[in-house]
């Protein structure tokens, strides 16, 4: 039996709990997304609305589950398709080494040299905004550091003894790739993957907040915020409530990535 | 109190390991060792890795290393208890009373800083002696330690000098603030035979010319035995045996030191070479990508079905290299490879799945050459599944009779590399190269990282299954003991040139070259005054120099 340590115990339970609420949003949820149910925008918390109401009128319980709901699906997917694509990619390179790898790393260099955020506004602008176009350019965008991360673990386990044995017993690049390096590399990416999730949140987010992520009347986090922002002014919590959402998540997930990262690195007993 | 210098009583070191899936737990690495060193001599530490040899000499400066804990006992310096005094006092003892001389002068060396400035840095900050007065006895140190141009050596930086040199400026280092004991942690143990003899002179002149008492760390008794005046043998943190080195060599009384003793006596009866060498290397010439110098000239040799040959030289002598070419690591500039009569492609990319099979490798560092993340079952498993084709049952089956080839047994299969022993692992890895059942098997340093006892029961290992499977073995290696423990036929290698190269017998027999008569006498024996008879008998100076 393992043993989980209380902070991975906490980060593994309040993970759960937003995983659990944005998959069973529509069961959930107390009333429908879009519905308005309340005359007096920013209502105050009651047994009714929990958290009061929105802007227009909204029940913001309900906005905030569907809001995470999208939230979290499109950072997930922005960063299993990161993940897939960088570090497939980044162990490639290691591998071949030669013309591909560099042709690939400076490749991935012009593309860092661009801020992402601008990247992404000037892409999205002149693209259809949809759900699947944007994990599409998040993806994409964070693959380069997935990608950059991926080389450089991969390059030092290249030159280990047991790839070497391995080449020279005429195992192919996908054996060399897959069960020779992935393995080893894997501790550093979980940790990474970790953190890439959380900022896929804060980016998809910021998107939104800057009105080229999800589009109304769809909730998503950064969205809550633009619609309520203004009421700060006037002392309503309303916008408050998806940034410590945002909060709460991001400590959540890292301290589960921690645990995995020293679990696997512990594993059998190897250090790293 | 009496006025020895250092007295160790009942010396207790504890550690915390943290075993994989359990708890961390509380282990005893050394149980209660004592013993006294006089002023101006010498005692020589030795055992087996995980002897705690290291430990208790880091004790001596009341430091433990890595988690290491001094639980219990009592260390003496200069008729002071050392465990438990103050912060300052310890400052002012280590670096000044007792120094340090660590195994690995390169990595212990700050590469930024030019050698005087850290030769003289403890005594300087200390107060003990002006600048100008710490660089004259550092000076005086680097000429009474045989170093060249002791009057510039150390205006330059770490990189600048060879490793046997910096080694020597390390002994300088440790000497400089005139301290009363030195801890010599295995100072030669990652140094050429023939490099290692001239430092182990300089050391050995050195503490008799300063008169300060020394721990020798080692875990080669024939070296210890030339500078020590005592020996003490250690086993698994407990005391074997202490007596004069006169003793220890030539009188054991426990069996562990009588197999420490005659460890290196194995002797292979040669064979003679037949008419179809298996292997030929055939004038080969090769350089690194991107360098326009030869690391190997026009090296020629042949391997013959079921022998053993041995290339031995020294570090950046080409016998590595030479095996990169063989397996195709390194296609060579000119010359090529035969095997079994077929010449194979001279890049890994052009031979076929039958030659990769036929020609196996070993590693050095066992450790490195399996994956962590693999087990013993997969590790040995890929190679049958990969060149038979062997699936479930059938490969299980081959595996289990490998590793009780390997004397392992079956027990073994779902272990994973961090489980197993130095020596085990090397015997996975024996087990993984003849899984392919290779006709060759080329074997880089195999045993050199290991401990004497281990090292010879994985030669005769080797041995045996040559005798099973009819494999040949090429075999690299600087330890001329391990060359007439199991080869046919040598290869001597100096500077990318093949100097001598035939039948076992021959090569071993005068007349000598110059190198070969160097690299020969270079080899330490185990018997008193060997060291100053070789000094005064060589005829060329090492390379390394």
């Amino acid at each position: 039996m393992m043993r989980i340590p209380p902070a991975a115990l906490i980060g593994l339970f309040f993970t759960g709990l937003y995983f659990f609420v944005a998959i069973f949003a529509p069961w959930i949820a107390p009333y429908s997304m879009t519905e308005i149910v309340s005359d007096i925008p920013w209502d105050v918390a009651s047994a009714q609305h929990w958290l009061g109401t929105d802007n227009i009128g909204r029940d913001l319980l309900t906005r905030m589950i569907y809001g995470g709901r999208t939230t979290i699906f499109i950072a997930t997917a922005a960063t299993i398709l990161s993940f897939t694509l960088g570090s497939v990619l980044g162990l490639t390179a290691a591998v071949i080494g030669g013309w591909v790898d560099q042709a690939m790393s400076r490749f991935v260099d012009l593309i860092m040299s661009i801020p992402t955020l601008i990247f992404a506004l000037v892409v999205l602008s002149v693209m259809p905004v949809t759900m699947p176009i944007l994990i599409l350019v998040m993806g994409l965008l964070d693959s380069t550091r997935v990608y950059r991360l991926a080389r450089a673990v991969a390059v030092d386990i290249n030159v280990m003894d047991f790839v070497e044995a391995a080449k020279l017993r005429g195992e192919g690049n996908r054996w060399v790739i897959f069960r020779e390096i992935l393995p080893n590399a894997l501790s550093p990416l979980v940790a990474e993957m970790g953190l890439r999730f959380i900022f896929a949140v804060l980016f998809v987010s910021t998107l939104s907040f800057l009105g080229l992520g999800v589009q109304p009347p769809n909730a998503d986090w950064g969205g809550i915020v633009k619609e309520n922002k203004d009421g700060i002014v006037y002392g309503i919590p309303a916008a408050l409530y998806p940034a410590f959402a945002i909060a709460t998540l991001a400590i959540s997930v890292n301290l589960v990535a921690d645990w995995v990262l020293n679990r696997t690195a512990s594993l059998k007993g190897g250090r790293g | 109190m009496t006025d020895a210098l250092l007295k160790v009583k009942n010396l207790k070191i504890g550690a915390r390991i943290y075993p994989p899936g359990e708890k961390p737990k509380d282990i005893d690495i050394v149980h209660g060792v004592s013993f006294e060193l006089e002023k101006g001599k010498v005692l020589g530490l030795i055992g087996e890795s995980g002897a705690g040899k290291s430990t208790i000499g880091l004790a001596a400066m009341a430091y433990g290393r890595g988690g290491v804990e001094l639980t219990g006992g009592e260390v003496w310096v200069n008729g002071r208890e050392i465990l438990h005094t103050s912060r300052a006092d310890l400052r002012h003892l280590r670096g000044l009373e007792v120094t340090y001389v660590s195994q690995s002068a390169a990595a212990s060396f700050n590469p930024a800083k030019r050698i005087m400035e850290q030769v003289i840095e403890a005594s300087v900050h200390a107060g003990k002696f002006s600048k100008k007065d710490a660089e004259g006895r550092a000076r005086e140190l680097f000429a009474k330690l045989g170093l060249p141009d002791p009057d510039n050596i150390g205006d330059r930086y770490p990189h600048q000098v060879s490793g046997g040199q910096l080694q020597r400026c390390m002994t300088a280092l440790a000497l400089c603030p005139e301290p009363d004991l030195v801890v010599f942690d295995e100072p030669t143990t990652a140094l050429d035979v023939t490099t290692q003899i001239d430092v182990l002179m300089a050391i050995k002149e050195a503490i008799r010319d300063t008169g300060v008492g020394a721990l020798y760390i080692t875990h080669d008794l024939a070296v210890v035995a030339q500078v020590s005046d005592e020996i003490m043998v250690l086993r698994m943190g407990d005391m074997v045996e202490h007596g004069t080195t006169d003793q220890i060599i030539n009188n054991p009384r426990e069996d562990y030191t009588r197999d420490l003793v005659s460890v290196r006596s194995k002797q292979h009866e040669g064979q003679a070479p037949t008419d179809n060498p298996i292997l030929r290397v055939e004038n080969v010439t090769a350089r690194y990508k991107g360098t326009n110098f030869d690391v190997l000239h026009n090296v020629v040799m042949e391997l013959h079905p079921g022998q053993t040959l041995a290339v031995v030289g020294e570090s950046g002598s080409g016998k590595s290299t030479t095996a990169r070419v063989i397996t195709g690591l390194l296609p060579p500039r000119e010359g090529k490879i035969t095997f079994d009569g077929r010449e194979l492609s001279a890049d890994l990319n052009g031979r076929t799945r039958e030659d990769l099979r036929e020609l196996q490798m070993i590693y050095q560092m066992a450790d490195v050459a399996m994956n962590p993340r693999q087990t013993v079952g997969t590790i040995i498993g890929r190679p049958l599944e990969f060149y038979f084709g062997m699936k479930g049952a059938e490969k299980r089956k081959r595996i289990v009779e490998l590793l009780d080839e390997i004397e392992l047994g079956e027990g073994f299969i779902d272990r994973y590399p961090a489980e197993l022993s130095g020596g085990q692992k090397q015997r996975v890895c024996i087990a993984r190269a003849l899984a392919a059942k290779p006709k060759v098997i080329i074997c880089d340093e195999v045993t050199s990282a290991l401990d004497p006892l281990v090292a010879d029961d994985i030669l005769k290992l080797l041995e045996n299954l040559q005798k099973i499977e009819d494999v040949a073995y090429l075999f690299i290696t600087h330890d001329l003991a391990t060359v007439s423990a199991i080869a046919d036929s040598i290869a001597v290698m100096y500077q990318g040139k093949v100097v001598r190269y035939g039948p076992k017998a021959e090569v071993l027999s005068p007349p000598f070259d110059d190198y070969t008569d160097l690299l020969l006498s270079s080899v330490p024996e185990m018997r008193l005054g060997w060291l100053e008879e070789v000094i005064a008998n060589r005829k060329m100076e090492s390379a390394g120099n």
